[in-house]
């Protein structure tokens, strides 16, 4: 089982990190283009590093950052989910409706949390089970998904605004811990544990492996359906999570608005971050990075006053830019 | 046959640093075959590309149907008539053999694709190339084979001048290389200039005019393919005296143990009936035949990769249930299959990863102990003398009898008992070829058992202690010593000689279980 690795050991992990990951051009630039973001940013407004706004930069990325690192591991297996959105707004619903029911606000708020997880991860396991046993292509089941998720969430609520009056509920998302919003500890923790499993155990290595070549994999006696079943359930359970933040944070959630284009944004986080949309390899720090830059972008742009309007096309642009430079280097 | 349609003058070409072609000087007259040699890495595909002008030379000037270029580009290439038949296909799989044919430049009516002219034109190329072939078929349900000529028919359509065969013959059997050898020859009759590169001397020696020889870079001969027997040319190409390829079989000793691997009855939908065949420790099992004959599919039957309809296999006596490639590994199995870049290795993994691949439980305490697959991957460079500057970096950098080894250490990574290699040297240069062979004997000599499958008649003869000969799914007969020879083997894989039964021809000194 796993030993407690001792101080050489981690040094090694650690050079081994230092080695294979960040020096290469794949999430090197990247990292570049967020640090320039960053010093622009600074100089372009006054308020950009304010720690109000700097906190609020990272807690709004870490709703859909959390759901771009679950949708790390689907495209690097070779799939795409686009149904994560839909799948929020659903997953809000039910935590909700959850936490409405039991009186008791400490109960009612683990086991909503709880449900959330496990909700999640049964959207997850439909859309796998879709993929896998059904052998129906990942992007046309999850455009099916995508409108059925969002559809039930709408007639559980008859499209009205759910909220509860439980007083735990939005210390979680709205919480802090050292000084840190929640959900940005949230992301960022997963994140090094979606590091670990993607570059330090034979699982990821697997979800590269299918991602790469999926009958090479079969021929090494990799089972490949479920490691692509596992990649959709942990897709799913990250919604789970990122729900669990966005509803608490509101205390309420609205079934038309929530999540919306959320599949769009953590696709445009992993894209940026280097991760190859043909699967077979990506990083999770570039998802990470990536997601910072969509958030950082966003912030400027309101804080120097630039059309509501025109965003969407910088934020276009940037996923455009970043594909194509990675095209130039393959 | 006055004017060169081809002359090259002093070409070399350098990435960065690396000088990869040296001063490489020829000039070639339509309708003439030049067998072009070199070892993998020599500079072959380099030369290739500069002639098909993918590639720009560093130094030297291209005469070509008497202009003068310092460089090509794939569009003047393509109009001057350069061809390239490449090794991997660029075939649409989904459309049909006369929609490939003419892909890129469709024959038009009024605006719109003449679908019955460019059929008909495409008929009367095979015809030509005396291919019976319906070219309403999709390219999908081709063979190996006849996607070549499909290829062929192509550069025809092309009106191609100068037509380059980049290793033709390697996923081809001896009968269907026959077949192209005759369509090269249509070709050259038709006054069109061929460029052969292959790995086999033989066909070399068979079907060239002239030789051009490259090691590391640099032109080493080049004289008409008569002056040189195939000991010349192999010495030419390493630079070394090759000693005899195939190392020799050592005599069997026959103990009582049960065979390590027994296939009793195997039938497979379709595909396979009644496959009975054993294979000892220390000992070599050839599977001849023809390209789908069934070779592939037993070996992949064995492994679980397919479901067998019937039939049994025991593993030193015992019988054992596979249903998947984990349990087969589990059970000492392991298969090299033929498609090394499509079954075999991850390109875009490096070469630990690919090592590790069957293992990397082994390598997992809690994490990925990246160091100690790092420290194994350096233990199988050494041994089986992997060229690889950094072990870091994808195999798809590597050359192909390179990539074999990584291919070779993956399997040997789970040491396995029993080793099923599919064409275990398809498209690696004769070194590697020799190296591999020797791996393969000294697996044997640790008491392993190996079946070698191969469409390499030589390589079957010279490798093999026992022969199974698989026609149509079904084992045509077993050949044993002296019987072990190109003629017998050809008789039965073709069908020209049957048995009623499978029978064992030849003195075989051991009992049969």
């Amino acid at each position: 089982m796993a030993q407690l690795p001792n101080t050489k050991s981690m040094g090694g992990v650690a050079r081994q990190g230092m080695r294979r990951l960040p020096l290469n051009a794949t999430i090197l630039a990247p990292l570049v283009a967020l640090i320039l973001l960053f010093v622009v940013s600074s100089i372009a407004s006054e308020y950009f590093l304010n720690t109000r706004n700097i906190s609020n930069v990272l807690r709004q990325v870490s709703y859909t950052g959390i759901i771009a690192i679950g949708m790390t591991f689907v495209i690097i297996a070779g799939g795409i989910d686009l149904s994560v959105g839909s799948m929020v707004a659903l997953v809000g619903v039910i935590i909700l409706y959850i936490i409405n029911t039991i009186s008791d606000p400490i109960q009612a708020v683990l086991l909503g949390m709880l449900a959330a997880i496990a909700a999640g991860g049964l959207l997850g396991l439909f859309n796998g089970l879709l993929v896998t046993r059904g052998r129906i292509a990942a992007f046309v089941v999850t455009l099916a998904s995508m409108s059925i998720f969002r559809s039930l969430a709408l007639y559980f609520t008859d499209a009205a605004e759910v909220s509860t009056r439980n007083p735990l509920f939005s210390n979680v998302g709205g919480g802090f811990f050292l000084g840190i919003p929640i959900p940005v500890l949230v992301f960022f923790g997963l994140a090094i544990l979606a590091h670990i499993l993607l570059f330090h155990t034979p699982y990821g290595r697997h979800v590269c492996a299918v991602g790469a070549n999926a009958q090479v994999a079969r021929y090494s006696g990799i089972r490949v359906e479920r490691i692509v079943l596992s990649t959709f359930v942990i897709a799913g359970i990250c919604v789970g999570l990122s729900a669990i933040m966005l509803t608490s944070r509101l205390n309420s959630v609205s079934p038309s608005d929530a999540g919306y284009f959320y599949e769009l944004d953590a696709i445009a986080a992993v894209v940026i971050g280097g991760t190859a949309l043909s699967g077979g390899r990506g990083t999770v720090w570039g998802t990470v990075i990536g997601a910072l830059i969509l958030g950082i972008i966003n912030n400027m742009l309101n804080l120097t006053g630039v059309s509501p309007y025109l965003q969407g096309l910088v934020k276009g642009g940037v996923i455009l830019l970043a594909v194509l430079l990675q095209y130039k280097r393959a | 046959m006055s004017e060169p349609i081809l002359r090259l003058e002093g070409i070399g070409k350098a990435f960065g640093p690396v000088q990869v072609l040296d001063d490489i000087s020829l000039s070639v007259m339509p309708g003439e075959v030049i067998g072009i040699l070199g070892e993998n890495g020599a500079g072959k595909s380099t030369l290739l590309k500069i002639i098909s002008g993918i590639y720009t030379p560093t130094v030297g000037t291209i005469y070509l149907n008497g202009q003068i270029f310092s460089a090509l580009d794939p569009i003047t290439a393509r109009f001057h008539g350069v061809a390239m038949i490449p090794q991997e296909f660029n075939l649409i799989p989904t459309l049909r053999v006369y929609e490939n044919v003419f892909l890129g430049q469709e024959v038009r009516r009024n605006g719109f694709l003449d679908h019955a002219d460019m059929r008909k034109r495409t008929q009367e190329l095979l015809s030509s190339l005396e291919v019976n072939l319906d070219p309403r078929l999709p390219i999908a349900q081709l063979s190996v084979a006849q996607k070549q000529m499909v290829e062929v028919a192509r550069v025809l359509a092309n009106d191609a001048r100068i037509v380059i065969l980049d290793e033709p013959t390697t996923v081809l059997t001896d009968r269907e290389v026959a077949v192209l050898f005759r369509v090269v020859r249509a070709l050259v009759a038709k006054g069109v200039t061929i460029l052969f590169i292959s790995h086999k001397l033989k066909e070399v020696k068979d079907l060239c005019d002239r030789l051009l020889i490259l090691r590391d870079g640099k032109q080493v001969e080049l004289c008409e393919t008569k002056a040189l027997n195939e000991e010349d040319m192999a010495r030419k190409m390493v630079g070394r005296e090759l000693s005899q390829i195939y190392p020799d079989k050592p005599p069997l000793d026959v103990t009582g143990a049960p065979p390590a691997l027994q296939v009793r009855g195997l039938s497979l939908k379709g595909k396979l009936t009644d496959i009975n065949l054993e294979v000892r420790r220390g000992e070599v099992l050839g599977l001849a035949g023809l390209v789908g004959a069934g070779r592939t599919e037993i070996a992949e039957t064995i492994m679980g990769l397919r479901r067998k309809a019937s039939g049994e296999i025991l593993i030193d006596g015992q019988t054992v249930d596979i249903r998947s490639p984990n349990e087969a590994h589990a059970h000492g199995l392991a298969y090299l299959s033929e498609d090394r870049q499509g079954k075999g290795l991850i390109l875009s993994f490096n070469v630990m990863q690919n090592i590790t691949a069957l293992s990397l439980k082994r390598y997992v305490r809690g994490f990925i102990q990246h160091r100690a697959e790092r420290r194994r991957a350096e233990h199988y460079q050494q041994r089986l003398a992997i060229k690889a500057s950094n072990l870091a970096a994808p195999v798809s950098l590597l050359s192909g009898g390179n990539q074999q080894k990584v291919y070779f250490s993956k399997l040997l990574d789970i040491d396995p008992d029993i080793l099923i290699l599919d064409e275990p040297t398809r498209g690696i240069d004769i070194s590697a070829k020799q190296q591999i062979y020797r791996l393969i004997r000294d697996l044997t000599e640790q008491n392993k058992a190996v079946i070698v499958i191969s469409s390499e008649l030589e390589e079957v003869i010279g490798m093999a202690d026992r022969v199974l000969v698989i026609r149509e799914g079904r084992i045509a007969v077993e050949l044993n010593g002296d019987d072990i020879n190109e003629e017998q083997i050809m008789l039965y894989a073709a069908g020209a000689r049957q048995h009623a039964n499978c029978e064992r021809v030849g003195d075989y000194d051991g009992t049969i279980a």
